[in-house]
């Protein structure tokens, strides 16, 4: 089905299931323990046996030789899986780096050796045991370094409008500033997790990634197999953050420890390894000018960021978060992208805009200052309807009253005015605020439905739950669609025999997969309608079970007479053209304490504001933002990979030294939605908003600290030691 | 995790007769340092002697007017015991400001004392660490040192204590009781219990092999405000970047301790002289031979604004 806009009045308007606060129906099977995830499926593969990665030593190189003959003698051990026995291996079209290292080693950490034993004990006993020999080649680990050796990228090419330096040169009041952001970790709960089973050359992996058709795709390239022998099972993931959209060491390495040891093999990456082993969020460099009329209209914006991968890999992008943020007629976008030897840069929520929010969000609050303008004032002066970025209107932009809205339930007039003027106990107090703007894509999904003789509807899609509530809205859209109470819906997910979905990322997953359940809902109750013999011509009428054309209602089982009714139906936004740009926004208010001696940072409070169109269920919309706003108060104070540029590698790689926020950390949090559609984004009438939590919060908590202390840090983390040489004498 | 075997012993006589000569074994009481530290290959211990059951967890007030606290007593009876909480106010605070509440039920009195560093190096197998394979090297001097330490440590090794308790009795003088496996007790006062690292960054402790903690001693209250500061950069479930522990007098008079800031509990009594001159001079005193990295030499002025604020506490 093209989906054709702006969409009509449909079934989902009556707002029966979509749009009311769901909790999730796959709650209790998680809180019960009972929701399976990749390491845990037993019935599977009984006789599994466990595969221990072991991670190279060295950040560049070459392996000279291995010594394994004292783990293969090791107690348990059935065989290690090197590159010397695993054959030719492919490169998967979403992969940088080899997923299985040798002879040529391409990061630290990458894998080197799959040891596979009778129980994981024997496994992670024997891999102690394995020894490598490496010839450590040269590497080059610091952004700041190879700064000047980047280049333009064509994953994100530079672009321009008007004159900026001239205008910027002629601006009354301007900034030009600098700012960092540190390498981020995904840091999900559940680590990435395969039990790979081959049944002759058909191979099944469960494994927890977030895009089961993308993932089936490349381990059959890198394993240089045919995709139709490969099936792909995640109905549930335990986070993922984009640390899991791509195939990882474990799917591969489980597959081919499987084939060695011609028996199922299961294989988790320990927590330490998985820092280094996997992806993270590049750290960037940026530098902002902005220039302004006397009066706050901004004129001019120049955005340039450098950011570091592997040679092949990509750059973050974070220009993206100021091309569509505010008006300005002469603007300058640049990208460069430098080579470095550390792990593989990559996806981490809101890619591009979470990073690139922290610089043009902090920037906005500086240019603000300079004018002597409110900071929430000058972003409603600079809001525009149409992107400047591409000239085309938005769908829907919310965005002045996200901030006003935000503004007035926060206490803003309360802000303290000068910077460094309130106290409280033994906290200086201030406030800030940023927008959060992320873009609305929506992309290509399909899905199954069957009606069967029990009167339950079940619902078949490859869409992934990733912890963010698809299973709810799923169940919600079908439900609605049908007339059918929620429980009497079943939704089975992630599973690459099931038609193919969007999948978990970018924030398109809820609106493109319930887009794809509406289609084939769509078509499903054309055959009800067929089944009945009901009025071509009426509208049907679908409720409380049962279907009506207008003259003759009839019970849903109806239709059912000779046997089960099943449909399947795509969505496709192609047709969604290009004529509007699709973004959902918000605001985002922070209240931060620095503590007047040591300079310890704690947020207060936190709000945030967002407007996406129609929310399909506020109960997991609100789950999402908060979670966004959480991981954004972990970047702006916390989370940071720190290089250490001797040895090549991240030196904090566990969760005792990569510190994410805790409870402690988040006291007070609050989400309010604006009610509304927007008919133009898809048949749903509106978008996700799994990533627009994350942008802009760290720029409104840095934005906070100087408020609270008259101290401008510009490179995150802010943390203390950042703060201590500025602070004020504590009286 | 390397293959080892396992016994409980009955009593602390059984446990050290259960480990007189052996090479390569390790107590075990509430396990959560050593199973972690075994899992990453950190230790490797071939014997493992569990002395959850040699009934040294109670509480009990010694003849000067103190307490015995025995070995195996957890972190969470010890904050929440009446006696620590009047008297000892310092160290419950410091008991709860570590860790968890699950960790802490877990978490014995001796093994607090006794858990190793938390330098991401040493957590890495793959890196030169002083610590955990004598002279190999130190991957940490010139590397991310940010939370390491600033004093009392060696061009071997830069690592800190991680514990929270040990800085609080530190400045309560508590008494590490030992029993060794010939029957001898010793009494090592806290102060003379640690060992810097020198060349030696592996030797942490005056403990023997095969001798064992079976209580810590409080002398008697000494009354005062009793202050634990604990300064990280998240509110919870995070090391001590700096912290203060002190017992403050009306006076002005007192004693202090830093955690964070040394392989120790990191206390200078001279310094405590100078505390009626503020925390400046004292902080000053407290950290004259330090030698921090470029990576965290922010410790130094924090450590002394921390000092500001307990003392301020203790004036408000
Ligand atoms: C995630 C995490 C966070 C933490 N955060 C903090 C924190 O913020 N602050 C803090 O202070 N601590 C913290 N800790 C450390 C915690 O306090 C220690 O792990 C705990 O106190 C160790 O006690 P245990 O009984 O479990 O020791 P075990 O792990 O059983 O033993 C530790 C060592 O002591 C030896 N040992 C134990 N008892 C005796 C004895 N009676 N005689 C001789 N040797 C003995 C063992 O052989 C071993 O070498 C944290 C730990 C974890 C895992
Ligand atoms: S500081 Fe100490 S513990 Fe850390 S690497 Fe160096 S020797 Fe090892």
């Amino acid at each position: 089905m093209k989906f054709i806009k702006p969409a009509q009045q449909n079934p989902i308007d009556q707002g029966r299931v979509v749009g009311k606060p769901t909790t999730r129906i796959d709650g209790p099977l998680k809180t019960t323990g009972t929701a399976v995830y990749s390491y845990e499926w037993k019935d599977v593969a009984p006789n599994a046996a466990y595969g221990f990665v072991v991670g190279a030593a060295v950040p560049t190189g070459r392996i000279r030789s291995f010594d394994l003959a004292a783990a293969q003698e090791a107690p348990g051990v059935l065989d290690i899986v090197t590159y010397k026995n695993a054959g030719p291996l492919g490169l998967g079209d979403f992969n940088t780096a080899p997923l299985l290292g040798g002879p040529k080693i391409t990061h630290y950490h990458q894998a080197v050796a799959l040891v596979i034993a009778e129980t994981f004990e024997q496994a992670r006993a024997a891999a102690g045991l394995v020894k490598v020999d490496y010839a450590r080649g040269e590497g080059v680990y610091e952004l700041s370094d190879q700064k000047d050796s980047a280049d333009p990228t064509d994953a994100a090419p530079d672009s321009s409008q008007g004159d900026f330096q001239s205008a910027f040169e002629r601006a009354a009041v301007k900034i030009d500033e600098t700012y960092e952001t540190a390498n981020h970790a995904h840091a999900m709960m559940e680590p990435h997790a395969t039990i790979a089973v081959w049944e002759g050359d058909e191979l099944t992996v469960w494994s927890s990634n977030q895009m089961v058709e993308w993932g089936r795709q490349d381990i059959a390239k890198t394993l240089k197999i045919s995709p139709d022998k490969v099936r792909l099972v995640a109905p549930y993931i335990g986070g993922g953050f984009g640390g899991k959209l791509f195939v990882r060491a474990d799917a591969i390495l489980a597959a081919l420890g499987a084939k060695l040891v011609q028996r199922p093999v299961k294989v988790v990456l320990q927590r330490p390894l998985i820092f280094n082993n996997t992806v993270h969020r590049p750290s960037t460099i940026q530098r902002i000018r902005l220039g302004a009329s006397q009066d706050g209209n901004i004129t001019s914006v120049a955005h340039e960021t450098w950011s570091g991968d592997l040679e092949g890999g990509g750059p973050e992008a974070s220009t993206q978060a100021s091309r569509p943020a505010y008006a300005g007629e002469n603007r300058l976008m640049q990208t460069r992208l430098a080579v470095l030897n550390l792990p593989e840069g990559n996806a981490m929520r809101a890619p591009g805009d979470m990073p690139g929010s922290i610089a043009i969000e902090v920037a906005m609050d500086e240019l603000a200052e300079k004018l002597g303008i409110d900071p929430v004032e000058f972003r409603v002066m600079n809001d525009t309807q149409v992107n400047p970025d591409d000239g085309k209107p938005f769908s829907r932009r919310k965005l002045v009253e996200c901030l006003q809205r935000g503004a007035s339930e926060f206490g803003w007039e309360k802000r303290p005015s000068p910077p460094a003027s309130k106290r409280d106990g033994r906290w200086l107090v201030g406030m800030g605020v940023a927008a959060a703007i992320r873009g609305g894509p929506a992309t290509k999904s399909a899905a199954r439905v069957r009606l069967e003789s029990s009167g339950k509807l079940v619902v078949e899609t490859d869409m992934t739950d990733i912890g963010t509530g698809s299973y709810t809205i799923l169940a919600q859209t079908a439900a609605e669609m049908l007339g059918l109470p929620l429980e009497q819906v079943e939704v089975r997910l992630g599973d690459s025999s099931f038609p193919v979905s969007a999948g978990s990322g970018g924030q398109w997953g809820a609106t493109s997969s319930t887009s794809g359940v509406y289609a084939a809902c769509v078509e499903l109750r054309e055959k009800v309608r067929m089944a009945l013999g009901l009025n071509a011509e009426a509208e049907l009428n679908f409720a409380d079970g049962s279907v009506s054309d207008g003259s003759a209602e009839r019970p849903l089982t109806d239709a059912l007479a000779t046997g089960p009714l099943e449909a399947e139906g795509e969505i496709d936004f192609e047709s969604r053209g290009d004529d509007h740009s699709y973004f959902t926004f918000g605001a985002h208010f922070v209240e931060i304490g620095v503590d007047v001696h040591t300079a310890e940072i704690r947020i207060r409070r936190m709000l945030a504001v967002c407007d996406a169109g129609r929310i399909f269920n506020p109960v997991s919309a609100r789950s999402q933002v908060i979670g966004g706003m959480t991981m954004g108060a972990g970047a702006a104070l916390l989370e940071d990979l720190h290089v250490d540029a001797r040895q090549g590698f991240f030196a904090n790689h566990d969760l005792a030294s990569y510190e994410v926020p805790v409870h402690m950390d988040i006291p007070h949090q609050e989400c309010i939605f604006l009610d509304g559609d927007d008919p133009l984004a898809s048949p749903m009438k509106g978008s996700g908003v799994g990533e627009l939590g994350i942008c802009g919060v760290s720029a409104a908590i840095g934005n906070a600290i100087y408020n609270a202390t008259g101290i401008r840090v510009r490179e995150h983390p802010i943390t203390l030691d950042k703060l201590l040489d500025q602070m004020p004498e504590p009286v | 995790m390397r293959p080892f075997t396992y016994e409980r012993a009955t009593s602390p006589a059984d446990a050290v007769s259960k480990a007189a000569g052996r090479r390569n074994v390790k107590f075990i009481a509430g396990g959560t340092n050593l199973l972690d530290l075994m899992k990453l290959e950190i230790e490797t211990p071939t014997h493992l002697i569990d002395i959850s059951g040699t009934g040294l967890d109670q509480i009990e007030p010694t003849e000067d007017g103190g307490l015995r606290i025995g070995a195996l007593v957890s972190n969470t009876a010890l904050a929440a015991d009446p006696r620590i909480r009047r008297d000892y106010g310092v160290l419950s605070r410091a008991l709860v400001a570590g860790a968890s509440g699950q960790l802490r039920n877990k978490a014995t009195t001796g093994g607090n004392l006794l858990q190793r560093t938390r330098c991401p190096y040493f957590y890495d197998t793959n890196m030169a660490c002083n610590k955990r394979e004598p002279n190999s090297g130190c991957a940490a001097i010139g590397g991310f040192s940010r939370q390491l330490g600033v004093v009392g440590t060696s061009n071997a090794c830069i690592a800190t204590h991680p514990s929270d308790m040990a800085v609080a009795m530190r400045v309560l003088d508590a008494v590490v009781e030992t029993q060794m496996p010939d029957g001898a007790t010793r009494s090592i006062p806290i102060a003379e219990f640690y060992e810097l690292p020198g060349g030696a960054p592996y030797i942490e402790t005056v403990l023997e092999p095969a001798e064992m903690i079976t209580a810590v001693t409080l002398p008697k209250p000494i009354g005062g405000k009793h202050i634990y500061r604990k300064v990280r950069d998240r509110a919870s479930y995070a090391f001590a970047i700096v912290s203060v522990a002190a017992v403050l007098q009306p006076d002005g008079s007192g004693r202090f301790a830093c955690g964070g800031l040394a392989p120790q509990p990191w206390r200078v009594e001279a310094a405590e002289q100078l505390l009626p001159q503020g925390a400046s001079a004292a902080a000053q005193r407290l950290l004259r031979d330090a030698q921090p990295t470029e990576g965290n030499r922010y410790k130094l002025k924090l450590a002394e604004r921390t000092l500001a604020a307990v003392l301020a506490e203790a004036r408000s």
